[in-house]
């Protein structure tokens, strides 16, 4: 395998989505490719980082109306 | 149970598809008209609903209008919902199309989720650097969301979304290629340039270099 193919197998890799055959040959190239192990890993960490993120809080004006537009549409279901 | 290895060729559950416990529980009762199991839902997913609305129309306004919209519509069709999804994921999907929507009507010319993108780019990463381990706990958390929210605004709507979906919706491929309309092949094309190129923007912040 090349930098070029491990780049094109790279989401599959790092989604477990791979057969270990390619699996195991990508690993091999790593094993002695420095810069695509720093692509895998930021790539990685990448991720990681924007899963991990926690959404900020609502804001509270925001929150206001749409508590009034459940408010009113739920008054609606009842009546 | 909780000592016993995960086999490792078995593929490990995605978020999305781990159901909290109550989650069930409330979305039953809602359905019956428990007007505070409804109100609960909303709670637990309100920040996420409007992250991902902002994300998507990269606008305030509509974002809000998605987000007030979403639940109303979930609230509506709740009876539509036969459980065979987390309901979080049901409910992306009625953001997402709420979003597009608005998007679509702000911007008819620039997004189109239907045609192949071929940019003729290339894939091949141009700075290759180590950011070292946890780069991110080096900002603060309102530097780093800034920086996050700047880097995802820059990608195009078409990468943006498919990379909204799979890698902080977590949902899985299928759920995201069925949500956009798109084949799978092209869900994975978008995502690994999305990857690539948010790699890149934030190699700026987190490389070890500009921080040693």
């Amino acid at each position: 395998m090349n930098c070029r193919s491990i780049i094109k197998e790279l989401s599959s890799y790092l989604d477990e989505g791979l057969d270990t055959a390619l699996k195991d040959s990508i690993e091999k190239h790593l094993e002695h490719c420095e810069d695509c192990r720093i692509v895998v890993d930021t790539t990685k960490q990448t991720i990681q980082i924007f899963c991990n993120s926690e959404p900020a809080p609502l804001p509270e004006d925001t929150r206001v109306r749409l508590r009034q537009a459940l408010e009113k549409r739920l008054r609606r279901v009842r009546a | 149970m909780g000592t016993s290895k995960a086999n490792p060729l078995e593929p490990r559950p995605l978020p999305s598809q781990v159901v909290k416990d109550d989650e069930p529980l409330l979305v039953a009762a809602a359905k019956d008209g428990d007007i505070s199991a409804f109100e609960t839902l909303v709670g637990r997913y309100e920040r996420k609903i409007f992250r991902l609305a902002q994300n998507i129309t990269q606008n305030r306004e509509d974002a809000e209008d998605v987000l007030q919209e979403s639940f109303l519509k979930a609230y509506e069709h709740l009876g539509e919902f036969q459980g065979n999804s987390r309901f979080y994921t049901w409910l992306v999907r009625i953001a997402v199309n709420q979003a597009l929507m608005k998007l679509r009507k702000r911007r008819p010319n620039q997004v189109s989720l239907d045609e192949e993108i071929d940019t003729g780019e290339e894939l091949m990463p141009r700075e290759v650097e180590d950011w070292g381990p946890s780069p991110e706990e080096r900002y603060k958390q309102s530097e780093l969301s800034q920086i996050l929210s700047s880097a995802i605004s820059d990608l195009d709507p078409s990468f943006r979304i498919v990379f909204q979906l799979r890698d902080i919706e977590e949902l899985s491929t299928e759920e995201t290629a069925e949500a956009l309309g798109l084949s799978i092949p092209a869900v994975k094309s978008r995502l690994l340039r999305a990857r690539l190129k948010l790699r890149q923007k934030l190699n700026r912040y987190f490389k070890r270099s500009e921080n040693s």
